[in-house]
């Protein structure tokens, strides 16, 4: 299998495996209990806190395990809605193209009253920080802006934004899910005072993350019933999964300068090859992205129909149409940047990862180009295009 | 992929009676690409009976392999069987479809029948106006 999905999710990486097995055959105890079996595990889980806050330049104490990147965006939006509420402040400011964690967190806020600005990016799928600046309003309570986007991997100005909110004295929060691993991150410098990770989009193990907030944010607690994290987020915490995802962010991270540039050489040679196809398009800024990320619409086809022929052909794709989703809307990242719907449906996310090939991406490239050869043969839309009853859009 | 049937999978994989039929007594799209699927029917019709039927479809997995089992369904059969086909008959042929899936199978039963309805009101044959009633473009909300 040719695996192009990395930000679905990766593989668990061997050093995070090998990190996770002694805490699941030996060091078995609840960091909880008092007695010295347990005491390992608080111990272990300490270590990590402290590992995994120094990838992001943030001390242990700022560092809260949390169950994933949805877990760590709800809390961080629920943590500024709580702090809007004792202050009087009700708007929000976020981004259109932010992940349904955000984004329906904040509509869940809208109906508590809460108003909320999606500020929107142009083609390029990267927001302003200016436009950001100029959505602020004397009652903003929370911006939050993700570092990099999940569908068509562009990098937005996280730095920028939280100079902005930092000056303004208004809380910042990042979705670093996606960049977390891949691209340098560093809470001090780029001002950010929550900030969510994802273990399992950098060689970790699924169902592990962290929300990260600085000393003195007083974080909202989202699940109740024990003093774990502070008092913070209760549950026994996952200390295999943490421990591994510890080790597999220090690897991501010593290795990220070489891997981003290694893959990002095949990014491109992927780009490349795919727009050689008439009538397709990339999705997002062609530099300003993750390094792994590709992203296309073809005029003419549907996305879930490509996958399928794609996972015939052994590789491992994603899709932003709406047939792969279960609702009828296509991306709202894709409409965002300006597709309309006729060719939002035809997309395809290709995610690299670092065991990523030339040749995998030789082979994808005419596998992409066959596929899409056929289902426009078949496609009544295709054969409008052709005979000029419609007109191209890309 | 454990999304879709056995049967979901070969007729999308290898669908039946895709293409055109330039002389077609009837031709019949539905959807949009708004939504996301658009399904073509052409027919053939001889004294009554559908002798050859293909179509086009742009459209997911479930579009696909709906639009020709739906064909399938009707190709030698008389036109009031093609006109009585269900989108159940077509989800059930194909070992059912997810729920989400459904109108998706909708569409096949509708580009039938306005393939069907092009034949009648082409040849001034008198129909039945409400069995082609609802017959909309896109975007069924289930
Ligand atoms: C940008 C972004 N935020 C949040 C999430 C949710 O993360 P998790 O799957 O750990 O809940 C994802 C994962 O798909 C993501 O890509
Ligand atoms: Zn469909």
């Amino acid at each position: 299998m040719i695996y192009l999905d990395n930000a679905a999710t990766t593989k668990t990486s061997d050093v995070a495996i090998r990190a996770m097995l002694p805490y699941l055959s030996q060091v078995y105890g609840n960091p909880s209990s008092l007695h010295s079996a347990g005491q390992r595990a608080a111990e272990a889980l300490e270590e990590a806190r402290a590992r995994v806050g120094a990838c992001i330049g943030a001390a242990p104490g700022e560092i809260y395990f949390v169950s994933g990147g949805s877990e760590a965006d709800n809390q961080a939006v629920l943590t500024a809605a709580a702090l809007g509420r004792r202050k009087g402040k009700k708007h929000i400011v976020s981004t259109a193209i932010e992940h349904h964690a955000v984004l329906h967190a904040l509509q869940k806020l809208q109906k508590e009253g809460f108003d909320v600005t999606l500020v929107g990016v142009g083609a390029d799928g990267v927001i302003r920080a200016e436009d950001v600046e100029r959505a602020i309003r004397p009652d903003t309570v929370l911006v939050s802006v993700m570092a990099a986007n999940n569908e068509i991997g562009t990098l937005q100005p996280i730095g920028d934004v939280g100079r902005i909110c930092r000056e303004r004295g208004i809380l910042f929060h990042t979705d670093a899910v996606q960049a977390a691993g891949h691209i340098p991150l560093d809470v001090r410098a780029q001002n950010i005072d929550m900030l969510s990770i994802s273990a399992h989009k950098f060689g970790g193990p699924k169902g592990a993350g962290v929300l990260y907030a600085r000393k003195g944010v007083p974080l909202y607690t989202l699940i109740e019933g024990g003093a774990q994290e502070r008092g913070k987020r209760a549950g026994t915490q996952n200390v295999a999964a943490i421990m591994g995802m510890a080790a597999a962010l220090e690897e991501a991270c010593s290795t990220m300068q070489a891997t981003a540039i290694r893959v990002a050489a095949l990014r491109d040679r992927l780009i490349e090859g795919i727009l050689a196809i008439p009538h397709s398009a990339l999705n997002g800024d062609a530099h300003r992205r993750l390094p792994g990320n590709a992203n296309f619409c073809f005029e003419g086809i549907e996305g879930e129909s490509l996958l399928l022929l794609l996972d015939d052909k052994g590789i491992a794709a994603s899709s932003g149409s709406a047939c792969t989703s279960g609702s009828l809307d296509p991306s709202h990242v894709l409409l965002a940047i300006g597709r309309v719907h006729d060719v939002a449906h035809g997309s395809l996310r290709l995610t690299l990862s670092n065991e990523t090939t030339a040749a995998d991406v030789d082979y994808t490239v005419a596998a992409v180009r066959e596929v899409v050869a056929y289902l426009r043969n078949m496609s009544p839309i295709w054969r409008d295009l052709q005979e000029g009853k419609r007109q191209f859009i890309l | 992929m454990a999304l879709y049937s056995d049967k979901v999978m070969d007729h999308f994989r290898n669908p039946r009676n895709v293409g055109v039929i330039s002389d077609a007594d009837g031709v019949g799209e539905v959807g949009n690409a708004k939504c996301g699927d658009i399904m073509k029917i052409y027919l053939k019709i001889e004294d009554g009976v559908i002798v050859d039927v293909k179509f086009e479809t742009f459209g997911c997995g479930s579009a696909i392999a709906s639009s020709s089992m739906a064909t399938e369904l009707i190709k030698g059969k008389p036109v009031a069987d093609a006109l009585a086909l269900t989108n159940k008959a077509v989800a059930e042929a194909l070992d059912g479809l997810p729920a989400y899936k459904m109108h998706c199978s909708v569409l096949a039963e509708e580009a039938i029948k306005k393939a069907l309805l092009d034949y009648y009101t082409k040849n001034d044959i008198p129909y039945d106006a409400t069995v082609f009633a609802d017959l909309d473009d896109c975007c069924h909300d289930d």
